[in-house]
Formats: structure tokens, sequence, C-alpha cells
């Protein structure tokens, strides 16, 4: 499958890129291009042009204030992998990244590029909202910080507009009463995940609080299971409270059934890495 | 600024490229139709299958997921490049012995993949190796040839280290 | 020449000092395809090459009411816009049918639809432009008008009236029916202390040939020759087809195969779009070629293995098995593929179901239904995993239901190894297998009894492992009673002939093909060893319909058994031929000499007496020194074809060793063992990779791998990323043994070894899931893909 045909600009700034973006219509970014590229190939998308943002040197930093770490929207996800500040400040996010595709894959695409293409069934989006984290947008109006909940609105739909540019994201960094738990289950290694959950706590003692259970592959956007949350809080038998948090679909990789099942199975496990305790 | 055929100067194997190329040319159909380095292959189109793996500033990377537009400035490798300057002489003459190929199509990706592994030092584990390899897809093999010749290479060089 | 892993030639009853038989020599051509410089038909270019893409119907079943090709006509790079009407003038429609399968029938096939497209793929208009983007941008502004029709979908209502019949000159959805009885069958299952009857399912699949199908059409009509490059299993086969429907001579046709890359079976079909391809490139008098791209192949490549089979066992208390019973239901695409028709892997599940045991009493039938989905057909171990699987699951259900361990069960039913010559209640006709020392020597390699006390003593620890066997029969060297009875134009026989050149190398044309198996290598072996050179000083060509002998190409694991004896029997000519001359050279008895590593040597002592080179020089350059009336024969050509059996059965058996996760669903394959008995093992390492390729391909079926249809005949997961092949990070490690048991019906004794893996690999990884989940009381699993769903409703825990 080729692409159907289209125009190609260099942003030579994200001012630039937002400028594009607006003066053309049927504009697309492209970072690392790593879902991009295939959904071209596939003439699932056929935008008139393609402005490519991977010269932007402003947005490859990665960048801790004590408070919290920014990694711009151009960090490849290896670039991540290898980093040792993503592994002290950020660590749910380094558990993450190996799942993410293969070696070839995460050469290439970018950190910017899996939150702002949204895959339902993404490990760095759930891992966000897990975190509380939060996206820097920059568009016609200026920069504006959009909250990881607001950010994931709907199917591949977020907050970012359509002349709007992602430039980083930022999360809060690791305390020594964090706590982190990650698992996800796929068919094959590297695959999208049937179900996932990216979970964030702080330790009080033996119990937990700020339980943020951020499940993947479970719904159109990543959810966070509330009641499972509190439940958790509570000391109580959080697999139960979670049927009410999640109504995932059918899928061609397993059904609705199999997905709560398997996402009530994940808890457990996540559970038990949040408090430290053998599932 | 915005048109669909550009001018792109890299290097391939080395060797200086300038070409004008459509836009929405990927980089491993510009290798292989306007090149002639049909050692790369093309066997999705969606990124999964690992046949187009190439080398892209020394890191691999999907060539039917990166434009050749994107490629202006870069220096790109393949198998063809890769296996004549010899560094992986041991890791092809270890395929060969063991038959770790059978009809040779996803063989440079793999090869591509397996060298990046083996760069990283130390002797992974089998486990460490079929992970690693978990994106480079062989219908014929069934893997276990490929596993075996990846860990001897790895014992090889970990011992020609010391 | 480094030679890896050496086995000692007890494998081998062949004695030939420096023979090659039984060794593991490294294929050589391998060096090409690792450095980057093998030449596969996708990249094959030619001056002026033009591309084809093709409109593809999005319909399962629609009747075309126009096509308005003006604006694709103009679009840019565009150098013809083809519809099926057009093209139906240029080549003719074919059939799938062959005579000796019974009643089976089937509609003409166009090489682009003509009125109505059947299939969601099906190409309904072929665009030809510069290159492939121009080609797919002007096939999207192709105006096709369809109505749409109701499609038929599913196979357990094909049949009834109620249901459309897709060509109403068949009369019904019928492709094919087969029966068979032998034995006293009722009367064994009312007597049996057990019956287990079930339902089993297999999903639909797909080759997934990493290499998608390609093929480059050189019309040249200054000298009115056809030259087609096309990846295909058997080259004279479709010279035969390309010519007959494009009404050219076949002389005037040749196929060239370059290397593969990978095909199993995908490309030893003829397909619509490749036909349409040729067709095209005579029309426009210029070179085109067609590369499917993977959305395609996967709407397009034949599918297999789509069954639901109703299966009986009776058994006796003391663990006699007295009867298997099947009712097999296939849903096939809206035609029988050409020329192998689509009816033989339901024929081959009647045939093979039971095999391996000596029970006499069988019933089966089968019935091959018209569907609106793509076509189905061969594809590798042919219906052998179906019956195999169904076979085996019943057997080791059996042995639960009566409180028989699973090796226990088949020691008591196997055919014994001093049956033979003997046939089995399918009729099927076997002149030496070794069921009971494969069984033996697979135990032994997975040191069966410490394997059930480590399940026993994890079962204590909540890990619920399982152990599964499947015992196997497979078809290799097909005589013509597999196809050319029927009528079909497909080779059984295969030839190699074999040159002596001016400096003493070896140069040899062979029928059979190459898909990366190591053919090329298998037959290198074969001539070195029978005439007498090392290895490095043969060269191989394979797949050229104008340079080889006339063959039947690679399948139905022919190729070493078939392939290999033909070019045996050539090295052997060849030798006395060159011992001829080296007589006469030397004035000495040619019986008293031999040629051994590359010199014509006293046979007695083993001294070297005249080099090739030597002998070449004279016969080419000096003939005026022999003596008068003497001519030297340099080149011989031998042909073989099995006679004395219809096919050469081989037999094996696979175990599995897996755990299941029973909160997930998920299994962990932890290791896999196969015991093959192939006959004379040519290659050791080449037949034990080919069983791991299999093996592996067969764990696909199992766990992984289904083309999901819905109602309205959509296939709903045709990508890379919702089709799902086995990777690296899932598969086991496979250990292969060897018993060997050679036919006599070649002087080499090889029979096949391409397909046993993936006959075999289902079926005991099945019986392994059932092991494991059998002691929480759950429902037996009788369908693959073994998917989480599956396991975790098989548990009751969704």
């Amino acid at each position: 499958m080729k692409p159907a045909p289209f125009g190609y600009a260099k942003a030579r700034s994200v001012d630039d890129a937002v400028a594009l973006l607006a003066r053309y219509a049927d504009a697309h970014l492209i970072a690392g291009g790593q879902s991009l590229v295939a959904t071209l190939n596939m003439r699932l998308s056929a935008p008139r042009l393609l402005i490519d943002i991977n010269a932007l040197d402003e947005l490859k930093q990665i960048a801790c204030n004590g408070e919290t770490l920014t990694l711009g929207a151009l960090v490849r996800h290896a670039e991540a992998e290898r980093s040792a500040e993503v592994a002290r400040h950020a660590p749910l996010i380094a558990q993450a990244l190996p799942h993410i595709a293969h070696p070839a894959i995460r050469n290439r695409g970018t950190i910017g590029g899996s939150i702002a293409y949204a895959d339902p069934a993404a490990e760095l989006p759930a891992c966000l909202l897990a975190l509380g984290g939060t996206v820097e947008l920059a568009g016609p109006a200026g920069r504006r910080t959009v909250k990881a909940g607001d950010f994931f609105k709907g199917l591949f739909e977020t907050a970012l507009g359509p002349n709007e540019v992602l430039t980083a994201v930022r999360v809060p960094v690791a305390r020594p009463d964090s706590r982190y738990g990650f698992a996800e289950l796929a068919r094959r290694h590297g695959d999208y995940a049937l179900v996932g959950l990216a979970a964030a706590a702080t330790a009080e003692g033996a119990a937990l609080r700020d339980v943020r259970l951020a499940f993947f592959g479970v719904g159109a956007t990543p959810v966070r299971a509330q009641t499972a949350e509190a439940a958790l809080e509570r000391g109580e038998d959080a697999v139960a409270a979670l049927a009410r948090d999640l109504q995932p679909a059918d899928d061609v990789q397993a059904s609705a059934a199999a997905k709560r099942h398997l996402a009530g199975v994940l808890l457990r496990r996540v559970a038990a890495q949040l408090t430290g305790t053998r599932a | 600024m915005t048109e669909r055929f550009h001018d792109i100067a890299l290097t391939v194997n080395g060797e200086p490229v300038h070409e004008r190329v459509d836009a929405r040319r990927t980089l491993v159909d510009f290798l292989r139709e306007d090149l002639a380095l049909t050692g790369s292959h093309v066997g999705c189109e969606h990124g999964v299958c690992g046949a187009c793996t190439v080398l892209l500033d020394g890191a691999i990377v999907r060539g039917c997921l990166t434009l050749a537009v994107q490629c202006d400035g870069a220096r790109v490798e393949t198998i063809e490049g890769v296996a004549d300057s010899g560094a992986i002489a041991d890791l092809r003459a270890a395929f060969e012995a063991r038959n770790a190929l059978q009809c040779g199509f996803c063989t440079p990706g793999m090869l591509l993949t397996a060298q990046a592994l083996l760069a990283h030092g130390g002797v992974p584990s089998r486990e460490e190796i079929r992970a690693h390899l978990s994106g480079n897809y062989c219908r014929c093999t069934g893997y276990h040839a490929i596993v075996d010749a990846v860990e001897a290479v790895a014992r090889g060089r970990a011992g020609r280290r010391k | 020449m480094k030679i890896a892993d050496d086995v000692p030639s007890s494998l081998s009853a062949l004695d030939r000092p420096n023979s090659y038989i039984g060794r593991s020599v490294p294929r050589p051509n391998l060096a090409r395809l690792t450095e980057g410089r093998a030449q596969y038909v996708s990249d094959v270019t030619l001056p002026r090459m033009a591309h084809v893409a093709f409109v593809r119907s999005p319909y399962a079943h629609a009747r075309i009411k126009a096509i308005d090709t003006a604006a694709a006509k103009k679009a840019p790079g565009v150098i013809a816009v083809v519809t099926g009407a057009e093209l139906a003038q240029v080549i003719t429609p074919w059939v799938g049918v062959l005579t000796h399968l019974k009643g089976i029938k089937s509609a003409p096939q166009h090489a682009i639809a003509v009125e109505r497209a059947c299939w969601q793929g099906e190409a309904v208009c072929a665009v030809a432009a510069r290159t492939r983007a121009e080609a797919e941008d002007a096939c999207e502004v192709v105006a096709v008008d369809y109505e749409e029709l109701t499609p038929v979908t599913d196979p357990e209502t094909a049949l009834d009236p109620a249901t459309p019949v897709i060509h109403a000159s068949l009369g019904d959805n019928l492709t094919f029916e087969r029966k068979h009885e032998a034995g006293e069958v009722d009367k064994a299952f009312a007597e049996a202390d057990a019956v287990v009857a079930t339902t089993f399912r297999f999903g639909r699949h797909t080759g997934v040939t990493n290499e998608p199908r390609a093929i480059v059409a050189d019309w040249n009509p200054g000298e009115a020759r056809l030259t087609v490059y096309q990846g295909t299993q058997a080259p004279h086969m479709m010279q035969n087809l390309f010519a007959k429907h494009l009404g050219l001579e076949e002389h005037q046709v040749r196929v060239l195969t370059k290397d593969v890359g990978g095909s199993f079976g995908i490309k030893v079909h003829t397909y619509a779009d490749e036909m349409a391809t040729v067709a095209l490139a005579k029309l426009l008098k210029r070179p085109l070629k067609f590369v499917a791209d993977r959305i395609e192949s996967f709407v397009t490549d034949i599918h297999a293995r789509d069954h639901r089979i109703h299966g009986k066992i009776a058994v006796k208390r003391d663990g006699t098995i007295t009867a298997f019973e099947i009712d097999d239901l296939t849903g096939i695409g809206p035609y029988s593929v050409y020329p192998r028709t689509s009816g033989i892997e339901a024929n081959q599940v009647v045939n093979l179901v039971g095999g391996p045991y000596k029970c006499p009493n069988y019933r089966a039938r089968a019935r091959v239904v018209f569907q609106n989905k793509n076509v189905m057909c061969q594809y590798r171990a042919v219906g052998h995993p179906i019956a195999t699987s169904v076979t085996e699951n019943l057997v080791e259900m059996a042995a639960a239901a009566i409180g028989v361990d699973a090796v226990e069960i088949r020691r008591r039913n196997l055919f014994p190894d001093d049956a033979y010559p003997c046939a089995s209640a399918a009729g099927l006709k076997f002149e030496k297998l070794s069921h009971h020392a494969s069984l033996d020597k697979i135990t032994t390699m997975m040191d069966y009894a410490a394997l059930r006390a480590e399940q026993a003593r994890l079962r204590t620890q909540g890990i619920y492992c399982g152990i599964g066997f499947a015992s196997f029969i497979e078809v290799t060297n097909p005589s013509a009673a597999f196809y050319g009875v029927g009528g079909a134009r497909i080779s059984s026989q295969d030839g190699a002939t074999v040159r002596l050149d001016a400096t003493g190398a070896i140069f040899v044309a062979s029928g059979v093909t190459e898909q990366g198996q190591g053919a090329e290598a298998v037959i290198a072996q074969c001539v070195a060893s029978a005439f007498g050179v090392p290895l490095d000083k043969v060269r191989v060509i394979t797949g050229d319909t104008d340079n080889v002998p006339y063959g039947g190409g690679t399948w139905a694991s022919r190729a070493a058994g078939i392939g290999g004896e033909a070019a045996w029997q050539a090295g052997k000519a060849l030798r006395q031929n060159v011992l001829a001359v080296a007589g006469s050279i030397l004035q000495a008895d040619a019986k008293a000499l031999d040629i051994r590593n590359g010199a014509v040597v006293d046979a007695d002592t083993g001294r070297e007496r005249l080099g090739l080179d030597e002998v070449a020089r004279i016969a080419y350059f000096r003939p005026d020194t022999l003596p008068p009336g003497f001519q030297a024969e340099l080149m011989a050509t031998r042909h073989y074809v099995p006679r004395a059996w219809p096919f050469a059965f081989t037999n094996g058996i696979q175990a599995s060793w897996l755990e299941v996760d029973i909160d997930t669903g998920f299994i962990r394959l932890l290791k896999h063992w196969c015991v093959e008995d192939c006959g004379t093992v040519i290659n050791p390492q080449l037949v034990d990779e080919q069983v791991r390729g299999g093996v592996v391909q067969g764990i696909g079926a199992a766990l992984f791998e289904h083309c999901v249809y819905d109602a309205r005949g959509q296939l709903l997961n045709g990508n890379m990323a919702d089709y799902l092949v086995p990777m690296a990070g899932e598969m086991p490690d496979i250990e292969v043994g060897h018993v060997v048991s050679p036919t006599a019906d070649s002087e080499l004794g090889a029979k096949g070894a391409g397909e046993a893996g993936t006959a075999g690999a289902p079926g005991c990884v099945v019986n392994a899931v059932n092991d494991a989940l059998r002691p929480l009381g759950a429902k037996t699993i009788t369908e693959i893909p073994l998917t989480p769903d599956v396991v975790l409703s098989a548990l009751g825990r969704i």
C-alpha cells in the first residue's frame, strides 16, 4: 500500500509549525511517524500536507526541576528508556517503555507522539493519567497546559486542537513514599495490550492514599478506576469494585467479559506491587 | 516549501546520494527502487514484520515507516553495506552454519536487529534474545536456530573481549 | 566448506566413500542471502516495466452494474485501465475440478470478475501505471456501481433451501462430498465401554509468507514469447496454464522462479490477479509487475483449514480403540481453486483420521461448501493438522474417560512396527512405519516419567502444566495418484540433468524448486555423493522451465524423495559415462575405476589416476586423441517417479509441555519435541529445521491464527497487527529426533519431511492444555486458536 500524495514541509520552530497548521487545511504533524506512516501507507489517513517537526531541538529535552520531570515531545522512547533521569524520577514510565512495540519502533517513536495519538491500548497515556501529569500545548492563542485527566477525550480524540502542537509532558517526580505498579497482558511481546494497568499511589504506613489506577485497552481512552481506587485506599476488595468502573467492548482479540476478568487479575497483581507484597 | 517533490542529500552505505523524491516515498522503497539496494525487504508496510529494518544514523528503524524525505542529511546503512563492512561476519557465519535462515527474506532485518542487541555487549539469555527479536517475523525457521546463532555469537564476542 | 554438526552416516544404508548422504552440510547459497544479494521476484525490474494495482470489491457478494474508468484513465502515470469483460478477450476462465474427486463441481472463474464479485477482495478492475503508487491513486477514482447481494457466510446453512445459491448453474452450494465406511462402525459404538463425541472447530488460516505473492510478466511480441517471473512452487504447471489460457503454445512460455521469500503452499496455486497481470502484459506489450501488498494478501492468498468436525471415538475398558467416526463440514470460497481443487483438503481429512491406529472400524463424511469468503486451498500439511488434531484429541479424551495414560493408550493401539505392509481403515497403504519406536524415542527424549512427576509437584503449588502428544502420519512423495489421475497436468515424476564442465565442476539442473527448505542443497548432496566430487564443485539450478528437466516442482514434501532420487540416478549415470571416457583414456577397465573426491581413482586402492579436469579437457578439446567410434557423453539426465506406493507415508510423534495461567487464560509453551521418521535423512540439519519451522506454524494455528469473518463476509482482522503470527518471544525450543525407515521404492530411501511439524503441532498443544486443566474440572477444549477467551470459558472464569 502506498500513501496518497501529500506535500511536505519542515518546521523551523514550534511557532513555525503552529503557523503552518493554521495556514494549510488538512495538514498533519509528523514526528516519529510510527503510527502515522502506517495509517498513511494503508490510506486510512490522507492529509494534504505533512509538517515535519523532527528538527525542533527545543522539544527534545529531558529536564528535572526537583518537583517535575519534563519530557520534551520529541524525546524518543529509546532515549527515555536509556535515561537515568527517567529511571530515577519517573520509574512508572521507565517500567512501561520496554512494553512499547519493539526496539526499531522505539528508536523513532516519540513520547509526544504516543500521547497525542492516544491509542486506547497504549501504555504512555495511561502512565500519564496514573501520574497525574500534564500536557503542554502550543497554538495560535499561545501556550497552555492541560491536565492528563482532561486531555484524553474519546477514541483517538484528545484536547489537542487542530492547529496546536504538543510540546512536552510533565509528571511529578517520584518521592520516597511514592509507589508504582505496572502490568499488561499482550498475546505477544510488544503487541498492543489486551488489558493493561498503570498505577501510582502514596504509601502511608501500611496503607495507600492518592491511589490512581489507569487501565488501558478497556475503553476509548485510558480509564481511571475510581471506585476500585477508593476500595484500595480503604483496604477493601478492589476487584469487586472494578465492575462499576470498566465497561470494555468486545474486540477481535478479546471479548468484553474476558477484558473485565483480566482487568481484575491485573488489579490484584498491581495492587501487590503497590503494597510491596506478593500477589 | 510545501511541495510534493524534494531534493535530498544523504549517505547510503558510505556513498553520497543526491535524489529528488516524492514526499510519500518510504525509505525502504527509495533504497530498493531508486538505489537498487534490494537487500532490505518489504513484508507488510505497517511496521510489524521487520523485514524492512535498516540503520538510520546508527540506530535500527523500520524502513517502511520512515519517509525518504525525512532522511535528508542522514546516514543510512543497509544489509549490503553492513555485510560488506565485515562488522557482522561472525553473525552471518553463525546463521549459515546453523541454517538460521531458510528463504532469507527476514534475514537482513534479523541480522541488523541481532547486531543491535549484540552491540550492548554481554551474553543475553535466550529469553532476552527472543524478546529483542520479537519484532522480526520469520515464517520458515521457527526461531530456534536463530536464537542458537545469536547466543553463540554473543558468547564468542564476550570470549574475545576478555 | 565448513561442516557443522556432522552426523554419522549410520542414518544411511548407502555406502559410497565421502558420501554426503546423512551429513549436515551448510547450504551453498546462504552467503548470498545473508549479504542481501538474493533476487526475489519482488526485486525484479525490467526495462519499461509498469505496475499493476487492482480495484477490489468491498462486498462479499455483489453484482457489478457498471464500471466508470474515465477519470482513472486520465490519472497521472496511468497506462491502461482494464475491466474483467475487456480482459476476458485475452484470457479464458478456468474451473477447479478434477475427475478423481467424484462429483466435485465449481463455476468458471475469470482473471478479473466479470459480472459479479463473489468475495470481499476479489479484483473487479485493473490499473497499469508507471508506479505502484500512481496505479493505486488511479484505483481510487475508478467508480464501480455495485448492487449488493446476500452473501453466503455460514457453512452450516450453506446447503439449506432458503440460502441463496452462489452459482445458479451448479444448483446448490455443495462443491464436493465424500463418504467412507470400513468395518462395523455401529456395532463398535454399541459395544464400546466408553464413547466420546464432540465437535471440533478449526479457525480459518492463511500463510502470511514473508515475501508476498509477486509476479513479473514480459510478453515480447517480436519473439512471440512470454517470460514470467513468479515465485511459484510448480513452474511447469504454471507454464502449461499460462499457455492454455492465453492461447499460446507451451514452448512460447518460460517461467522463472528466482529466490522465493517463503511459500508453504501459498504460491503453488493459480491466482486470478496473477493471471490478470500476465494477460495484461500480453495486452499492453510491456513488462508488468504485480506485488500483492500485505492487506491484499490477507484477502486473496488462499486461506485454509476452516472446518467444523463432529468426531466420535469408541473405546474398550482395556484401552482398545474400536471405532472412529467423523462428519466434516468445510466452507471454502466461491470457487474451487485451480488446478488442484479445493476438495483435496477435505479428502485428506477423510483419508487421514485414525491413520496411525490399527482400529478397523471407521466412518467418515466430508462436505465442502461454497462461501462468499476468500478462496481456500492446499496449505502446508493439507488436511493433516485437522485430521491429526481430531484423531489425537479424541484418543486422549478417550484415555481420560477410561483412566488410561496418554502414552499407554497409544501403545495399545498404534500399528505395531512389524505389521507392515498394511493398510488403514481409510484404505491408506503403508510400506513401513515406526510408530512404536518413535513413541519410545520421544518418551526417552522428554523423560516422560520425570515430566509427569514434575507436573504433579507443580500442581501442589497451584501451577498447572500439561503434557500432550500427537502421533501422526504424513503423505509425502506423491505418485500420480494425487493429481495426475484426476486429469491435472501436474507432474508426479521429476528429473535431473548433470553435466561435467570443462574444468571438472558439476552443473545440475533439477525440476524441483527451492523456497528456502534447502532443495538445492539436497540435490547437490545427492549428485556429489553419487558422482564422487566435493560439494563445492557442484552448482545446482532450479526454477527455470527453459533450462531444467520437466518436473513437478516442490510440494507435498516431494523434493528430497523424488527430486533427490532423480539427481542420485543422474549422478550415477554420469559417473558411468565419465568412467567410460577415463577407461578409454587410461586404457583401463572402467569397472575397475571409481570417481572419488573429484578424481578418477583405482576402485581397489583409491590411487588417483586422472583428474576430472583432465577427463574434461580431453573429451571437450582433444577428442582426436580418443579411440575411433568412441563418443564421450559428459552429460546425463535421469527421471524418477514412485511406482510401488501411491504415497510414501512417513510417521512421527510430537509432544508439548506447557503451562496455563489459570487466572489469565494465557499459555506459556515450555518445550516441544518431535520424533520424525522420514526414511533416509539426506541432510539432518535441514530436516530438523523443516520440522522446527513446521512446528511453529502449527503452534501459530493452535494459539494465534484466525481469519475472522463477520456475517456479511467481511474479513475483520486482515492485517499484521490483528492477525497474529508466531513471533520469537512466545515460541519454545524444539528438540527433534529421528527413527529411520527407508522406502524401498527408491535407492536413496528418502521420504519427505517438510510438513510433519505442522501436521502434529496443533493437536499436541491442545492435548497439553486439556491435560493441564483436567484436574480443575474444566470443559475439554476442542477449538483453536486457544485464545484467552477460549481457555477462560473452559475454566468457567467467564
